[in-house]
């Protein structure tokens, strides 16, 4: 099963004891608040987890897949994540306990 | 923004709720989603993006102090790929500049 925002919620109402609507609220503002950071061109460093990094794309040369056409991808901003250390070294582990 | 850039961020929007609910909320909802990785189960948060992993097979790789060759391991790598939202927004904020 996937972790969502209503599973996330629900642990913050369990763990945390905050009611299950401040729950909600709280993990949205999460999201949001690392949206806005990085709508404003802000870069997002997490320690412990991982970076949000924002790149800048000049124009390249693409086609439409289905056509064959040529048409140009505009340049664009776009958001990478960049794990950390810890992240990493815990999740690497996983290949040798399991199999997808 | 950092870890604690963002729990203030949080704390002016979420003032009903003490900056220890706020802390303690942030530090679980990250860890919840280094755990869920490390289990190898899927992040999903609809207009924020996906947390996946991504399977790295074994390979022969070098020392490169030595020159000695070595078997490094098969491993997983999490992967991000942003949502339409998370997408669309910091795309149309580009026309600002790029902060550090």
């Amino acid at each position: 099963m996937a972790l969502t925002k209503a599973v996330m919620a629900e642990k913050l109402f369990n763990e945390v004891g905050i009611n299950k609507r401040e729950a909600k609220e709280m993990v949205d503002l999460f999201f949001e608040e690392i949206r806005l950071a990085l709508e404003k061109g802000k870069q997002v460093k997490l320690s412990g987890f991982g970076n949000f990094d924002l790149r800048d794309k000049s124009e390249r040369p693409g086609r439409n897949p289905k056509t064959g056409e040529e048409i140009p991808i505009s340049a664009r901003r776009v958001v990478t994540f960049r794990p950390g250390q810890k992240l990493r070294a815990r999740v690497e582990t996983y290949a040798r306990t399991n199999k997808h | 923004m950092t870890k604690s850039e963002l729990i203030e961020a949080i704390a002016e929007k979420h003032n009903h709720l003490s900056q220890k609910d706020i802390e303690l909320s942030v530090k679980s909802i990250l860890e919840q989603m280094v755990q869920s990785m490390e289990n190898g189960e899927r992040i999903e948060i609809r207009g924020f993006g996906s947390f996946t992993l991504h399977y790295r097979p074994p390979r022969k790789g070098r020392n490169p102090k030595t020159g000695e060759a070595v078997e490094l391991p098969e491993k997983y790598v999490p992967h991000f790929k942003p949502g339409k939202e998370l997408r669309d927004r910091v795309n149309k904020g580009s026309r600002g500049k790029r902060q550090r």
